[in-house]
């Protein structure tokens, strides 16, 4: 494969505000970069077309899944039910899942913000004395900058899933929530491993991934810290349910002496029965599997009777602005989220802008619904204009949140609080004409006119615009002259065939 | 106020206003090339468990020992994972055996457990027994890195199971009967010993025999094992034997 040009659009660490306050970029920013690197992205066809070779596989392999179960229509309705149940009685879930794993012998802490969260895993780190911590994939992590944290605190940190190794050593937040460096060819991870593990050049995937499980292998071993995340929180039963495919939460959760487990607070569900319903669709829908390699559930540390594992069991319950999207009945359900990442892989926005464009710890339609919640309206709407609205993502979500509506939402809340004058006065000019058809009729005359004249001037609200899209000469004639010098009499009669076509 | 009651107030304070119900769309989709559904989702009267609700229309799990059997194979093959069935312990052996010395191994590691046991007797290489008496009683300052260090050098984990699910494929492991949590996931192959009556069709199924066979007390970690470790991070590409297994072996007896 040739070497890939990179776009000129950095990549960079997504630019968080904790729900705290402190802000790392300003209004204006975060739409400008956006806006910058969402047209570097989209210049460069090669990445696209590759996006769109790594996603094809998925349609595929997703698709035969789906057509295994009797009714996947019928299956989302009940996922639904399952994350709106605990969603709905969040207060109820959350105290029945401490009280029954803190019963387990596993101590829960709970962290307003992102803040808390990373000092209560740093007291964690420094009671154990570690000095070497492993983790395991876990998006709630990267929320919350615990890496750098971590780092600065002189602890190496190691991410052990292959996809976060790989972004590690790029230096890169993942790219995809699910699929963390699908942009990443092998040529470019076999340079990098050649750079930072001294292995030797090699163009399979297969001997690229033995070389990171060779390498880790001593790591699982010698960590006194595995972190990871939770997938979901069993309330019934205090345990927490940990979904992955190569093996690396397993070792993490077995192998170090004190596991800690970051959770956001909306991962509740009521059963153990479930994770009978959850677990199978969230593999479908996320990757296009059965069931992904291993679905574990943990309900503390080491027993007194069993051989191994952690002597010490924490989970850390994070809000961060979750009760804020909770206090909002009208975008609740966008707490359901089991991030499988099913709505970004169907998204055309995501497949040409790319994830890093979002500059967001969750990319893709729902990162775009809740960024705005977590961060804060003012600065992140420019995301619910990232969008078509085709509504894709909305019957991609195996847990059936209503997207795509979500995203209008948020520009009517965005429109509500800072009004755009320009915008509102356009919209009424256009009322009055439009209500007044001799005045439609003249001034459409007028606009078919001098259209060539508006495209020439390249007016400052229409160069946008244009610049991406062709746009049509105008007809001689307006649409209602021709409909009613319409010449075929079958068109007048209105008569049609069976199928609704004209005869 | 502390972090928890903070959040918790924040919490209830948000569910005092009232927001939609759950999504039940699934009717209105008919008409978009989905086959029309032959009878309307109960969810008339909620809270309706999201388990009943869904059973109907998750993927078949097989209504006879035979057809469970026959998807077991059938999902264990799809995932690449390699299914014998065997007659008898002897037969067991002999396979088990000749796995061994096909691949050289130089030593296995087990756990106490009535199939695992018998069928590892005369194996041709040397063992490791995870759950001995040193194991289970050693100081937590010192049991840890040579046991890890030992198992890490074993070729292969030889286990038992829990249950065996048609549905998905997958090999229920736990802490507690499975010799513990890194016996199935540390060594590059694991060997799972079982008998058709492990067989449940569902995974709900195979939460109801956990329930039956430990109660309230769950073991600490319970896995659904689903085929070897796999990774498709570079490329999309499938790759075997990302950190777990490379090959997972079932072998049923009898």
């Amino acid at each position: 494969m040739p070497p890939h040009p990179s776009p000129t659009a950095t990549p960079r660490p997504d630019h968080s505000v904790d729900s705290a306050g402190g802000t790392e970029a300003s209004a204006h920013g975060a739409k400008k970069r956006f806006l910058h690197d969402a047209r570097e992205y989209v210049r460069d066809t090669d990445h696209r077309a590759f996006l769109r070779r790594a996603l094809a596989g998925y349609y595929t392999t997703r698709d035969g899944q789906k057509a295994r179960y009797r009714d996947w229509e019928h299956a989302r309705d009940a996922a639904n039910l399952a994350k709106w149940n605990a969603v709905n009685r969040l207060d109820e879930m959350l105290v029945r899942f401490a009280d029954r794993f803190e019963a387990g012998g596993g101590k829960v802490h709970w962290a307003r913000d992102a803040a808390e969260a990373r000092t209560i895993i740093l007291e964690i780190v420094r009671a154990a004395g570690a000095k070497a911590i492993i983790k395991s994939k876990c998006m709630t992590t990267e929320e919350i900058h615990l890496n750098d944290a971590l780092e600065a605190e002189g602890y190496g940190v190691v991410e052990s899933d292959l996809g976060e190794f790989i972004q590690q050593l790029r230096g890169e937040p993942p790219f995809h929530f699910v699929f963390p460096c699908m942009h990443v060819r092998r040529g470019e991870i076999s340079k990098l491993f050649e750079e930072h593990l001294g292995s030797a050049p090699t163009e399979s995937p297969e001997e690229l991934t033995m070389i990171a499980r060779r390498y880790m292998r001593r790591l699982y071993v010698e960590a006194d810290v595995g972190i990871t995340g939770a997938n979901f929180l069993v309330a019934e039963t205090g345990q927490i349910s940990i979904t992955e495919n190569e093996g690396n939460a397993r070792l993490t959760a077995a192998l170090p002496r004190v596991h800690v487990a970051l959770a956001g607070i909306e991962k509740c569900v009521e059963r153990l029965d479930d994770l009978a319903v959850l677990l199978p669709m969230l593999a479908t829908a996320g990757t296009g599997q059965p069931l992904t390699c291993y679905n574990t559930l943990y309900g503390g540390p080491r027993a007194e009777d069993e051989c191994d594992g952690p002597r010490e069991m924490h989970v850390v319950l994070l809000d961060n602005g979750r009760a804020a999207i909770l206090a909002d009945p009208e975008q609740r359900d966008s707490l359901q989220c089991i991030r499988c990442g099913a709505c970004l892989n169907v998204c055309p926005i995501f497949k040409n802008v790319g994830g890093f464009t979002y500059g967001t710890t969750y990319q893709g339609p729902i990162g775009s619904v809740i960024t705005p919640h977590l961060r804060g309206l003012g600065d992140w709407n420019h995301l619910s204009q990232a969008s078509s609205l085709c509504g894709a993502c909305t019957d991609a979500c195996p847990v059936r949140i209503d997207i795509h509506h979500h995203l209008l939402h948020n520009r009517r809340n965005a429109v509500r609080a800072v009004p755009n004058r320009l915008e509102r006065m356009g919209h009424r000019m256009f009322a009055a004409v439009a209500a007044r058809p001799q005045l439609f009729a003249a001034g459409g005359a007028v606009f078919r006119r001098s259209l060539w004249l508006l495209k020439k001037l390249r007016l400052p609200l229409l160069r946008d615009w244009i610049a991406s899209r062709d746009l049509p000469g105008a007809p001689a004639r307006s649409f209602r002259d021709q409909w009613r010098h319409r010449a075929s009499p079958a068109v007048a009669r209105g008569r049609t065939d069976a199928d609704g076509r004209l005869q | 106020m502390n972090a928890r009651d903070a959040i918790l107030a924040r919490v209830r304070e948000a569910l005092t206003v009232p927001g939609p119900g759950p999504h039940q769309r699934a009717g209105e989709m008919s008409g978009h090339g989905a086959a029309p559904h032959p009878q309307p989702l109960p969810l008339g009267n909620l809270p309706v468990l999201a388990l009943e609700a869904a059973r109907p229309w998750l993927p078949d799990g097989g209504a006879t020992p035979a057809e469970r059997l026959a998807l077991l194979a059938d999902n264990l093959g799809k995932l690449k994972a390699v299914f014998h069935r065997v007659p008898t312990i002897h037969a067991a052996q002999d396979l088990l055996f000749s796995i061994a010395r096909e691949r050289d191994w130089k030593r296995v590691a087990w756990h106490a457990h009535p199939l695992v046991e018998p069928i590892l007797s005369g194996i041709p290489c040397a063992t490791h027994r995870v759950d001995g008496a040193a194991a289970m009683t050693a100081d937590p300052a010192t049991y840890s890195s040579l046991r890890k260090d030992a198992l890490e050098a074993c070729d292969a984990g030889i286990t038992g199971c829990d249950a065996l699910i048609a549905q998905t494929g997958s090999v229920l492991v736990s802490s507690a009967t499975c010799g513990g949590r890194s016996l199935s996931v540390l060594p590059p192959v694991h060997v799972v010993v079982a008998t058709p009556e492990q067989i449940v069709a569902t995974l709900a199924d195979a939460f109801d025999a956990l329930r039956e066979r430990h109660g309230e007390a769950l073991p600490s970690m319970l896995s659904f094992i689903t085929g070897p470790s796999r990774t498709g991070d570079i490329e999309r590409i499938l790759v075997l034997g990302a950190h777990g297994p490379k090959e997972l072996f079932v072998i049923l007896v009898g």
